[in-house]
């Protein structure tokens, strides 16, 4: 019989030893696969039982952790103690529904899945100690004393400020409005759709300073008038005879009915059509310059691709032509009309953060820098592991173009279209913009622009302000916001 | 050193680890160290010291491997027992004692010689057939998950399947010892009781719809009717004779043909009808819900595991991930937060386990010796690939427990007093060969 016992061990080994291998293929081959399995509801649990990084902006802290025990582990659940301050580019983290701004976009760092050495030793270390893992903590550029005063400035209004170092690119005011409470997607997401503004749909979750596409309207003279210096077939001095409007395709086109000056200009230099946003004059160049030159000269700027920020990309759209909700870049001239084009209407459509850059690049003399709002990832040890560096885009305009268009936007400030935002010992150079949507009382107005002291250093400031649902212009409505937040970030220190 | 001395420091190495296992769990859980948990480790050490005192005075020789390995199953599923529930750990370290207990009753009952068991094989094999049909009487058995597995008598819970394993084992060595020389000519008028005891499996089968058990009875019935006759075609002959009959009531009881159906395609891309609730739902969602859920927890695991106590089983409300995690998924739970290397290990200690097992049939002197201990250690091996073979997807899932591991009363009753038998056969083999 020995035999055959000895047989049947062999068969019970192999049985056995089968349930190894087949663990083996279990926990490592087919590991990656099962984990991204969508209804895998281990990985979303195992998330929160690592103590997410913080987000701080000056000392503050935007996102923190609630420590709960379930089932005899610590899990962290996130609090937002300054709520719909900064909702939109911090964003929420939560079990219930996928994760929004930095808190999607950074979720590496936050949760020390990121494979950067020191986060490697960082997150071993805590594995052995059998301690909870704990992410990187994030600190942001932001000035949360300016954000709280973009914030109620905006008020009931729909529509966003945004505020950037133009000699770095760092943002210090990213506001939108309406926000909502980042503390409620949890359990109350719902409560969201309830939220009342000046507009219909309301549309809180959108970012509407990244992600918020809006016409221009004269605000994008800026970038026209650029083009027309850049292209050396005009000069600020350029004459024009301004009729009152601009003949396109046997159709008169107006001048806005309420500038400040007169609505029939006559004989009019180009820097004094950008400082009285005269319509029929961009028209002309529009028509010179052609929709192609123009077009490129707003691609150099940075249109045509989202602006770059660390918030996740699809919050951030690009600037630029849209056809039927997409991006849309003319092949044939013909497919534009350049004169519109010119003064920011056509079907073009254009992002606040976008606004803010052509702004800050002009003011600090043409070179762009790209925007960012993180300053700082900090490891549980203290170790900074990134650290927000400026870093230049490119440089759409010449010196000369950014000082000519400095000047004129100056003096929109000092006697044109933007009187509202002067603010005295500060060196402002503004846009306005009024777009009309066709119904009155429904403008979109926009005010951009750069300040800083007025001591011949480079602006500290670019701001760019958008508001939806106005029946006045960009100068009576965008731009005394503009110099709120202008006077919030400038008059004080605040954080650097 | 003799054979007890040696048990007893394998019991302390294996005192240790589960000190260490348990410590973790404990800690995790209550989020402080303290010696307070040290109490629980303590009154189960005790116990299996106590085992150990019983088996100095009963079975002297008796291989010093056993009672540890036991040992240390038995800790590892206490620990993850606690782990998941600490009300069931209770619950279960009391089941521990009684087993103890049943394992030092069997030792003293049967210390001079336990072959008079032999003498009662046709009263173990009918009881064998009549506990397993016990749960399809009416108002005595109940339906958990389709399968009759259960009995119910007041509050009492009872799965008497796991009694009926040890009966028929013990049935099966007095019944070959008695008739293997006239099984091993091969004649068709012997194969009768053969035949009988296959048409019982199937009938077991059919009654309970439990291909799990009735895999693991015939199994073990095939094993020691090859280690009895020696023939091969017995073994291949009731093999196709067993896939046959299957293969037959595969498309009479639907419960099995969900089983199959599940374990060949766990995940659909369409929606598929769950009988459930009766609607549509991918069959992951669904049928499979537990298999699947399980495959993620032991890949969750990958080689370390998350650590004991760090696991994740509950979603972030509280609910269970896996249902009956702490019966037939025990496996999986272990696996997520030891990683491959503790699942190995826990397979490892049963091959090891086993091993022993078969090493006492091969030094015992007479057949129903041998065959008792063959049959003890091949159907411990074959219950063992079936449900974790099951977790795993080696095999259709079937809801059997995990030898010393699993929650459940029956499970370790049975299991303890089969220990005691495998000890007392070790004894037995050691003296008498010692004798000569």
């Amino acid at each position: 019989m020995n035999r055959q016992i000895l047989r049947l061990s062999g068969i019970a080994m192999i049985l056995l030893a089968t349930l190894i291998v087949a663990s083996t293929y279990w926990q490592t081959w087919a590991r990656a696969d099962l984990a991204a399995k969508q209804d895998n509801a281990i990985q979303r649990v195992a998330q929160f039982s690592i103590r997410r990084g913080a987000i701080t902006a000056g000392g503050r802290l935007l996102a923190g952790n609630k420590r709960k025990f379930v089932d005899g582990r610590a899990l962290y659940f996130r609090r937002y103690p300054l709520g719909r301050l900064t909702a939109h580019v911090v964003g929420y983290s939560t079990a219930s529904r996928a994760r929004t701004g930095l808190e999607k976009s950074l979720n590496d760092y936050l949760t020390a899945s990121n494979e950067s050495l020191s986060t490697l030793v960082d997150r071993s270390l805590d594995q052995l100690r059998g301690r909870p893992i704990r992410g990187n903590d994030v600190r942001l550029t932001l000035n949360l004393h300016a954000q709280q005063v973009a914030l109620g400035a905006l008020g009931t209004k729909c529509g966003a400020v945004v505020a950037l170092d133009p000699r770095n690119g760092a943002v210090r005011v990213l506001a939108s409005a309406p926000s909502f409470d980042p503390n409620l997607a949890e359990n109350r997401f719902s409560a969201f759709s309830r939220i009342k503004a000046d507009c219909t749909p309301a549309a809180p979750l959108i970012d509407r300073a990244t992600a918020g596409l809006y016409p221009p309207g004269s605000s994008f003279k800026v970038v026209t008038a650029a083009a027309a210096l850049e292209s050396k077939k005009f000069t600020p001095d350029s004459v024009f005879h301004d009729p009152g409007y601009c003949v396109e395709y046997g159709k008169q086109v107006h001048n806005f009915a309420d500038q400040s000056g007169p609505e029939v200009f006559g004989t009019i230099r180009l820097h004094d059509a950008l400082v009285h946003s005269v319509n029929s004059v961009f028209c002309n160049i529009g028509k010179t310059l052609g929709a192609f030159a123009i077009l490129r000269e707003a691609e150099r700027f940075g249109f045509y691709s989202p602006p770059p920020l660390e918030t996740p990309v699809d919050e951030r759209r690009a600037s630029g032509l849209y056809q039927s909700g997409k991006l849309f870049f003319p092949r044939r001239e013909s497919q534009v009309d350049p004169g519109r084009l010119a003064f920011g209407q056509e079907r073009l459509l254009v992002t606040p953060l976008q606004m803010a850059m052509v702004a800050g690049t002009i003011g600090v003399g043409g070179v762009e820098m790209q925007p960012y709002v993180v300053s700082r990832i900090v490891s549980p040890g203290g170790k900074t592991i990134l650290k927000g560096t400026p870093s230049r885009i490119g440089k759409p305009v010449s010196r000369d173009t950014a000082t000519a268009l400095q000047d004129m936007m100056i003096d929109v400030v000092r006697r044109g279209t933007g009187t509202a935002v002067a603010i005295s010992g500060l060196r402002i150079g503004g846009k306005t913009g009024t777009a009309e949507t066709g119904v009155t009382g429904r403008n979109t107005t926009w005010f951009i622009c750069f300040a800083g002291p007025d001591d011949g250093s480079p602006p500290h400031l670019a701001v760019a302000v958008v508001l939806e649902g106005q029946t006045l212009t960009g100068g009576a409505t965008a731009a005394p916001i503009a110099r709120q937040v202008i006077e919030s970030l400038l008059s004080q220190p605040g954080n650097p | 050193m003799n054979a007890r001395s040696r048990e007893l420091v394998n019991l302390v190495l294996v005192g240790i680890l589960g000190t260490a296992a348990f410590g973790s769990a404990w800690i995790a859980r209550t989020n402080r160290v303290s010696a307070d948990g040290l109490v629980d480790v303590a009154v189960i050490a005790a116990l299996f010291v106590g085992a150990h005192v019983v088996g100095r005075f009963t079975v002297a020789r008796a291989d010093p491997t056993l009672l540890p390995l036991a040992a240390l199953l038995t800790g590892i599923g206490l620990t993850v027992n606690y782990r998941l529930d600490p009300a069931d750990a209770r619950k279960q370290a009391v089941w521990v004692a009684l087993g103890i207990l049943a394992f030092a009753g069997t030792l003293v009952a049967l210390r001079f010689d336990y072959r008079i068991l032999e003498q009662y094989r046709y009263i173990f094999g009918i009881s064998a057939i009549g506990l397993l049909l016990l749960p399809s009487l009416p108002g005595l058995g109940q339906r958990v998950n389709g399968v009759r597995l259960w009995i119910h008598v007041g509050s009492l819970q009872f799965q008497p399947g796991e009694i009926a394993k040890l009966f028929l084992v013990l049935f099966l060595a007095g019944y070959l010892r008695e008739k293997r020389e006239v099984l091993a000519q091969g004649r068709l008028k012997d194969l009768g009781p053969l035949l009988a005891i296959w048409g019982a499996a199937m009938l077991v089968l059919l009654q309970t719809s439990d291909l799990g058990s009735a895999l693991l009875y015939f199994g073990v019935f095939l094993g020691m009717v090859y280690v009895a006759t020696g023939r091969l075609t017995y073994v291949l002959g009731g093999g196709v004779l067993f896939l046959g009959g299957s293969a037959a009531l595969y498309t009479a009881l639907a419960r099995v043909q969900e089983r199959v159906t599940d374990w060949l395609h766990p995940f659909t891309s369409t929606k598929v009808f769950c009988p459930a609730n009766g609607t549509f739902d991918y069959r992951q969602n669904c049928q499979s819900y537990q298999l699947v859920k399980s495959l993620y927890s032991i890949a969750h695991g990958g080689y370390g595991g998350t650590g004991i106590g760090r696991g994740t089983f509950r979603t972030l409300d509280g609910t269970q991930l896996i249902p009956e995690i702490q019966t037939d998924f025990i496996y999986s739970a272990w696996s997520q937060e030891v990683g491959l290397i503790g699942a190995a290990a826990l397979v490892l200690v049963f091959m090891v386990l086993v091993t022993r097992g078969m090493r006492v049939a091969l030094v015992a002197q007479d057949g129903f010796s041998k065959l008792l201990a063959t049959g003890l250690a091949f159907g411990l091996a074959l219950q063992t690939f079936i449900i974790i073979g099951g977790v795993l997807r080696v095999v259709p899932l079937t809801g059997i427990t995990l030898p010393f591991v699993s929650y459940g009363g029956s499970s370790i009753l049975a299991n303890f007093v089969g220990l005691a038998l495998l000890m007392l056969v070790s004894h037995r083999a050691r003296i008498t060969s010692e004798a000569r």
